[in-house]
């Protein structure tokens, strides 16, 4: 058992790798967080001025010849080269060497929620305006949201288990979650994990916007993403990739690795109540921030922070509202709880990733990113979100929630290991 | 390099460097290794999803259709080259 009392193996989070919205790198994304800058604005990917929702937060400025060559680029979905630019990144940030190791102990659990959009619609377009000959023999491994784990694999030399697993918005949690458990059980020593999204398309903007979850404040991009605020109107769509490694405790500890935090766990749970909204009592976020707990070994007491999933949606903050206080009881009202979302935009199916390396510098920095646009609160949402300036304090245990349509829900327990 | 050997085809208006340009931005190369003698796959590094790629973008470029056994019989881009030369010229004539 550990000094906690949870699981026997360990799970250290030994490097990050971040190519977001927010910024490149982990300082970058930091920088942003801590500052309370907003990632939105105006769609550039495509001409998005007959949308209702035109303002998203895009990755801008990404090279992906700085990290693979020119045909692997072309031939790989945006999803996958912003997942495999992360991943080199995480490794570097790591130390770890797979090429140098037992290629078996180090597997890949990269997930996405919609994988290669663009690449779908345009061989949509090629076989309905040119025909069947015309369609890119490269469209299924550049669709298929398991081609990250497979790309990563190749170029990083990392041949233990790999695989996605995909449940759209808690996509990223429910990997690093899953990745834990690999490691956990004995079948890997490390673990490459995390969430990567390109899913700013013109189908796939449309079809949220019928969904109506989209915020509409298209003339305030800064102040769109307003989680808990009397004036929230949905959420605004983001793209990127962040990846972790995760390592057993020990093998970290033998090579000196800088060990960033512990992965104590993941709580998962169904809502099993519709396809998109949550269960208005957050019943569902509630069981799996309960099971987290029970698993790792914590008491609502040692929880001090929540990075919530707060996608800025009227429905989604006040089920997440409440739940949080199902789950924690008095302590929800002590402690800090805030959305990074109001500055990233939602990744999709690399929110929960991002937001886990939010948690996890929240702990080693000190500091809890606020919630940004938090100017009026909904009478509802009635607990402490850290509203529009970052705060300094001591984080030993934090939780990080994530849900996604179809009612999954994961919730991360991150800790403090002292040195 | 960019002049293919002289062959007697040559009168046909096809640029050599046209496809060195082509094939090197398909198969991710430079296009001076594009060049007669040189195999798709030993030297270009190319598989059969590049090979099926490159064909498609060949016969959009020269308007000519590649069956698929006459595309396995072409290892080289002298080859292709060669292909090309004879069927292009078949339909200017």
């Amino acid at each position: 058992m550990s000094d906690n009392g949870g699981p026997a193996v360990r799970v250290a989070i030994t490097g990050m790798g971040l190519v977001t919205p927010l910024g490149t790198g982990i300082d970058a994304v930091w920088d942003s967080l801590i500052h309370g800058r907003s990632a939105i604005d105006a769609i550039s990917q495509f001409d998005a001025s007959a949308y209702p929702t035109r303002i998203a937060a895009e990755v801008r400025d990404f090279d992906p010849e700085l990290y693979m060559d020119r045909k692997t680029a072309r031939h790989v979905a945006r999803y996958c080269r912003l997942g495999l630019a992360a991943a080199r990144m995480a490794l570097e940030d790591s130390g770890l060497k797979p090429e140098e190791m037992n290629p078996d102990d180090v597997g890949v659990i990269v997930s996405s929620g919609a994988g290669g959009m663009e690449e779908i619609e345009r061989g949509q377009q090629v076989l309905i305006n040119r025909g069947i000959t015309r369609i890119s023999p490269f469209l299924v491994p550049m669709m298929i949201t398991d081609m990250a784990s497979g790309l990563i694999a190749i170029e990083l030399r990392c041949g233990g288990p790999n695989y996605a697993v995909v449940s759209a918005c808690a996509s990223s949690g429910h990997a690093l979650g899953d990745a834990a458990e690999v490691i956990r059980r004995g079948h890997a020593v490390a673990m490459i994990a995390g969430g990567a999204e390109a899913a700013i398309t013109p189908l796939m903007m449309g079809a949220f916007c019928q969904l109506g979850a989209m915020s509409k404040r298209n003339d305030d991009p800064g102040g769109s993403s307003r989680p808990f605020d009397l004036g929230r109107d949905g959420f605004l769509m983001g793209e990127g990739s962040v990846i972790m490694v995760l390592e057993e405790m020990g093998h970290a500890r033998a090579r000196g690795a800088r060990i960033w935090a512990e992965l104590l766990g993941c709580g998962a749970t169904a809502d099993m109540y519709h396809f998109t909204a949550p269960d208005p009592q957050g019943n569902g976020a509630a069981r799996a921030m309960r099971a987290v707990m029970r698993q790792s070994g914590i008491a609502p007491q040692d929880v001090d922070y929540v990075n919530a999933h707060g996608t800025s949606t009227p429905l989604g903050d006040l089920a997440e509202t409440l739940a949080i206080k199902e789950a924690l009881g008095d302590r929800a009202s002590e402690i800090p709880i805030s959305s990074t979302k109001s500055m990233s935009g939602h990744l999709l199916g690399a929110a929960g990733a991002l937001e886990a390396a939010a948690t996890v510098l929240t702990i080693a920095r000190d500091v809890v990113p606020p919630t940004i646009n938090l100017e009026t609160p909904d009478p509802k949402c009635d607990l402490d979100y850290v509203p529009n300036v970052a705060r300094p304090a001591r984080i030993d245990v934090a939780l990080s929630n994530s849900f996604g349509f179809g009612g999954h829900n994961a919730c991360l327990a991150l800790g403090r290991v002292s040195a | 390099m960019s002049e293919p050997a002289q062959t007697d085809a040559d009168q046909t208006t096809l640029d050599f460097a046209e496809l060195q340009k082509l094939a090197a931005d398909i198969l991710g190369v430079e296009p001076d290794r594009v060049q007669l003698d040189v195999s798709f796959a030993k030297d270009l590094a190319a598989d059969s999803l590049d090979i099926v790629e490159l064909i498609m973008a060949i016969e959009d470029k020269y308007h000519v259709s590649l069956a698929e056994d006459e595309l396995d019989r072409m290892k080289k881009v002298g080859d292709l080259w060669t292909f090309l030369v004879a069927n292009t010229a078949t339909t200017e004539r």
